[in-house]
């Protein structure tokens, strides 16, 4: 038997180095997205050791944690949100830290806020406004959020009104039924045309990877969105009765991986609902490193979408610069 | 980096160091001087002549041991053998009681256990945490419900007695958990060594034992070298041998301890396939990789260390492999974050460089990552190797290190013929998302663990042990019990049983009388010339020589060819080609042929109770008696055939383990020598009940019966070379069996000198050997029918199979 040497044709392509080029999508490619093979066996296994094989301890912590922050999509999706809350909430997103904490880890210069404040389309306007002088940018779920069953032209309409509002990013949902029934193309113009709509404004599409039954489904629903244009993939809209998980971030990741091999273009990631401690949070932090690489820690790759999270994280903070155990009530509420 | 700032990380995201603390492992050292004797009879002995322990992750020396001497493995063989029938004794709920304290033992002093297992070992403290200590309190828990069970699930059985156990250093603790906790759940006492480079954790664990109260003598551990091991294998009081280790020096035990009457379980080298096929998920394969040759630095035996890839996905695993190699972390293994530890010992990371050097130059590629090593202690970086051929050195031997060799295949055919490619038979890995193929290719690969999506799965409640050259006998589960067990009526008569005598002997040259002829034949009777039996042809012998064939009181019978080499050489062959179908026919279908020869030995019932009357010297109604025990037992394996089950093992993941019972393949037999028809029957019939086919040496001095019987073989619809008969000298033959590199098993019913004989030469390859030099009562059920020959005619094949969509 002779055999072919293996020559290894197709190196990867490097990172982006400073600015994120938009993913400017393709066209649909059904092969490639039928072509997904996730065993969910071995990605629970994978999932399940990514906080074991790894972490971090000290200082090294507190600067991941640091960064967690700088990547938070401080989030208030309520049915009783106001002004005054949500003006609450970008004060907090401004000065996420205590001061004195601040200036006891020594990250003054880093000016540390967080990735963005996430709000309902009726409150953008009021966090544009609190917001500004910051380059803090306000992201609106929409088209239908959170179970994106209403007409599309209504969907397609919110959009536009909270771009015009002064939303930077728009995290969309996208019609479950699509993926549960295997049809691809329609996902596609919808992400698609979600796209159009947004303009210059990033689209995270939420997959609400907790209604789309497998992980095969997730993956495929992800590659879809990538190829329909989107700037982000989202696990989930937080409403859904299963939030992010690791295995849901773990496959994701790999196809954010895939589709960066294959275009070029690097879309970011955000895991949201149900992530609320800091050791949580490392954990996804570790799995961006791990499969994706250092440039996915950054907040134009990655986002958490959480409103309780940093203040869990203020308080390991504190114990790290204390050597404490702290009290959340000691740190200034969202 | 330890001056890096909290700002300085902001940016660049690295890792820290995330050290364990060895603090309470070194206060425990301290406490014992550093200085350890043996654990003999409950206490410790005065340190001896001490060797130096390392610590291979900066090469300084950690402890010092003693050298255990004739002397000192007398002493514990003397405290196993005085603590055997008190503990042999207890009930079961009373055994179960102590194999819990163990296990509770274990779970309380958790990390320390760990910690000394990575200051000993260089494994990376993730490993012995989360896997090695939590197997090792599994282990005794499982285990402690096999004591609680004994009576009732080993009924007929008993301990074996006193255990010699020698363990590798490449799982200290848990080879420890595997050998020590169905031994004791059996009642047996033990004598452990473990191996010179990492006796610690054994050690701490005899000092748990007797802190939960398990009685002196109980459990002995021995520290020292190879020497030391050879005295508990050679010595004359141990019942039992159970080794973990190379192939190399398990060849030496078989050898050591053919014909000795100790019982023998080895679990040695891999060079395990890790199969993947095209449709496989890529990125789940690639941390099975991970798993599979960089978990414990490749130092594992049932490591997939070939790799074998369907073609048209090689280049892209291969590059997704490089690409992941650059994120495995090598280091100090008490750093929590580190993927890959240090190397057990120099003479290893030299082995390990050896064979890469040699793989380099017979022309394949080796790629490490771009990172740095340690400066110091014993480390390799994980390494992959491409445009490897079967025919390369690093293709065939076991490496024992973190190195991954990679091969392509065409076709699921080609990837079992490449799986297969091996001395070895240990574990296989293959990786599929279509469940018809995982199926399918499961049972074709030689391997006692399959595992299909994953690998290096471990659970006490499956069987693990080799195939072909990686030994026999299987450790957790059931399958793993049956190791420290015997037959309870082989006990009957004190451990002396009765020996078989010296086969009669009977020259190779006419008799100078007559045959006689029997009282019911004709008053002249046609010549008659028994052949051998061969590929399903009566076939004469290569050289035409003849043996006469004499009833006890020296009447002539009759002439038997005199099979040769080249004979047993031919019915291998034949053997071999039937094994193809057999082996996989129904068992539906074995049981009808074995009815039909039922049925068509009933209708010759009476000419075959002459011949057996005749060959005995008995009245006929004996042979008749003969005749009707072996109907009754080709009943018995046909009843058997479609019955004899395996299992779905309780492990904890969601899916299954599967104990598929499989045939061994080519069974060489060499038949009692009392009870011409039934012997013969007794040992052919559960052998091909089970798939196998065989090629019987029939009773030396009585082999008519035999040769009658191919008369009914070939109107039993018995397909070509399923059983071969070759008569003449028996344990010349027998000899020429065991020597043969292509007869898997070899059964073996006769004298010590025959046993010992057949056993060593079966260390060629490691044949399963069933042989018994005691005198079995082959008419009766319990000594002569039943689970022990199928056990024998079977070997547990356990498939992984992770499920979930």
């Amino acid at each position: 038997m002779s055999r072919p040497r293996l020559v290894l044709s197709t190196p990867r392509p490097a990172p982006p180095v400073g600015h994120v080029a938009r993913n400017p999508g393709m066209p649909l490619d059904l092969d490639t997205v039928l072509n997904v093979r996730v065993n969910r066996s071995a990605a629970e296994r994978r999932a399940s050791t990514i906080g074991t094989r790894r972490t971090v301890k000290k200082q090294w912590q507190a600067a991941w944690l640091l960064r967690a922050i700088s990547c938070i999509d401080l989030t208030t999706l309520s049915g009783d949100d106001t002004p005054g809350n949500v003006r609450r909430l970008c004060a907090k997103a401004r000065r996420p830290i205590r001061a004195d904490l601040v200036d006891a880890l020594g990250v003054q210069r880093l000016d540390i806020t967080v990735g963005a404040v996430c709000v309902y389309h009726e409150l953008v306007s009021t966090a544009v406004d609190a917001l500004k002088g910051t380059r803090i940018p306000v992201a609106a779920v929409s088209t239908g959020f959170p179970a994106g069953l209403s007409p599309l032209p209504q969907r397609i309409e919110e959009i536009h009104a909270s771009v015009a509002a002064g939303a930077k990013e728009i995290d969309i949902v996208i019609t479950r039924a699509h993926v549960l029934t295997g049809n691809w193309a329609a996902l596609y113009d919808e992400v698609k045309g979600f796209r159009e709509a947004c303009g210059d404004a990033h689209l995270k599409a939420i997959l609400a990877t907790g209604e789309l039954a497998t992980l095969t489904n997730v993956a495929r629903a992800s590659v879809v969105a990538m190829q329909a244009g989107a700037d982000f993939i989202k696990t989930s809209t937080g409403k859904e009765a299963a939030n992010a998980t690791l295995p849901y971030a773990l496959v994701m990741a790999r196809m954010i991986r895939e589709y960066h091999e294959r275009t070029g273009f690097a879309v970011g990631f955000k895991p949201a609902g149900g992530i609320r401690s800091a050791k949580h949070a490392l954990e996804y932090l570790i799995l961006m490193k791990e499969e994706l690489g250092d440039r996915w820690l950054r907040a134009d790759l990655f986002r958490f979408g959480a409103s309780t999270l940093l203040t869990d994280i203020e308080r390991q903070l504190e114990m790290f610069v204390t050597g404490r155990y702290a009290a959340a009530h000691r740190h200034p509420m969202p | 980096m330890a001056t890096a700032t909290v700002a300085d990380i902001f940016e660049t995201m690295a890792y820290g160091p995330a050290p364990e603390s060895d603090a309470e492992a070194r206060a425990w050292l301290a406490r014992h001087d550093s200085r350890f004797g043996h654990f003999i009879n409950g206490a410790w002995t005065v340190p001896g002549t001490l060797f130096d322990v390392h610590d291979p992750s900066t090469g300084g020396v950690l402890a010092r041991c003693t050298q255990g001497t004739h002397a000192d493995v007398d002493a514990a063989v003397a405290a196993a053998r005085a603590a055997f029938p008190a503990w042999s004794k207890l009930d079961g709920h009373a055994r179960a009681k102590h194999l819990y304290a163990l296990a509770r033992e274990v779970q309380k002093h958790a990390r320390l256990l760990a910690v000394l297992e990575t200051l000993d070992n260089g494994k990376s403290v993730r490993e012995t945490r989360d896997l090695d200590i939590p197997l090792v309190a599994r282990h005794f828990y499982h285990h402690a419900g096999w004591a609680q069970l004994f009576e009732s699930e080993f009924a007929g059985h008993e301990p074996v007695g006193v255990v010699g156990q020698v363990i590798p250093w490449n799982f200290p603790l848990l080879m420890l958990a595997w050998k020590v906790a169905p031994a004791l759940a059996a009642g047996n006492t033990v004598v452990l060594k473990p191996a010179e480079f990492t006796p610690i954790s054994a050690l701490c664990f005899a000092e748990l034992a007797r802190l939960a109260g398990l009685p002196p003598g109980v459990l002995n551990v021995i520290t020292g070298d190879g020497d030391t091991g050879k005295s508990i294998v050679a010595h004359s009081d141990v019942d039992k041998i159970a080794f973990t280790g190379s192939t190399e020096v398990g060849r030496i035990i078989r050898k050591a301890t053919a014909g000795s009457g100790k019982k023998l379980s080895l679990e040695l080298g891999g060079k395990s396939p890790f199969i993947v096929y095209e449709d496989a998920d890529l990125d789940a394969v690639v941390e099975g990789v991970v798993d599979a040759i960089w978990f414990n630095q490749g130092q594992v035996c049932c490591a997939g260390s070939r790799l074998l890839v369907q073609e048209g996905i090689a280049e892209r695993l291969v590059s997704k492999l490089r690409a992941r190699m650059e994120s495995l972390r090598v280091g100090k293994p008490l750093d929590k974050t580190v993927d890959i530890g240090a190397i057990v010992a120099p003479v290893q990371l030299a082995r390990i460089r050896e064979l890469c050097d040699v793989g380099v130059k017979e022309g394949a590629t080796m790629w490490q990552p771009s990172w740095a090593m340690p400066a110091d202690g014993w480390f390799h970086p994980p390494t992959l190797f491409t445009d490897v051929q079967p025919a390369s050195t690093i293709a065939q031997v076991e490496i024992f290190g973190p190195v991954m060799v990679t091969m392509t295949f065409r076709t699921p055919e080609e990837s079992v013929a490449l799986a297969n490619n091996t001395i070895y038979g240990l574990a296989a890995t293959l990786w599929t998302e279509n469940i018809n193929l995982a199926l399918d290719i499961a049972p074709k690969l030689k391997a006692g663990v399959v595992w299909i999506n994953a690998t290096n799965l471990f659970d006490a409640a499956a069987g693990f042990g080799g195939y072909r050259e990686s030994g026999f006998g299987r450790e957790g589960g059931r399958e793993g019990m049956w190791e420290y067990v015997v037959p309870s009526w082989t006990r009957a008569s004190g451990r002396s049983a009765v020996v078989a005598p010296a086969a009669p002997t009977s020259p190779v040259a006419p008799a100078d009388a007559a045959f006689a002829i029997g009282a019911d034949d004709d008053a002249f009777a046609i010549n008659r010339t028994p052949k051998l039996f061969i590929g399903g042809k009566q076939a004469r012998p290569d050289a035409t020589y003849s043996r006469a064939i004499f009833a006890p009181d020296g009447t002539p019978l009759g002439e038997v060819g005199e099979g040769n080499r080249k004979d047993i050489r031919n019915a291998v062959e034949a053997a071999h080609a039937a094994a193809k179908s057999w082996s996989k026919s129904t068992g539906h279908a074995r049981a009808q042929i074995l009815y039909y020869l039922a049925e068509n030995l009933s209708a010759r019932r009476s000419e075959f109770a002459s011949r057996l009357a005749a060959l005995t010297g008995s009245p006929k109604r004996a042979g008749t008696k003969e005749v009707d025990a072996c109907i009754k037992r080709l009943f018995t394996y046909a009843a058997w055939a479609d019955k004899y089950d395996g299992a779905v093992h309780n492990v904890p993941i969601r899916g299954v383990a599967l104990a598929m019972h499989e045939p061994i393949g080519v069974i060489g037999v060499a038949c009692p020598d009392t009870h011409p028809l039934l012997g013969f029957i007794s040992c052919v019939a559960p052998a091909i009940a089970m798939g196998n086919t065989v090629i019987a040496v029939p009773s030396e001095a009585s082999p008519l019966a035999a040769t009658d019987f191919y008369q009914v073989l070939e109107t039993s619809d018995v397909p070509a070379g399923v059983i071969n008969i070759v008569t003449g000298a028996k344990d010349a033959l027998a000899k020429v069996l065991a020597d043969h590199d292509d007869v898997e098993a070899i059964w073996y019913f006769g004298h010590p000198d025959g046993v010992k004989a057949v056993e060593a030469a079966s260390a060629a390859n490691m044949k399963r050997t069933f042989c018994d030099a005691k005198l079995r009562d082959w008419s009766s059920a319990e000594q002569g029918e039943g689970r022990e020959f199928l056990r024998a005619a079977v070997q547990v094949k356990n498939v992984w199979i992770p499920y979930g969509e």
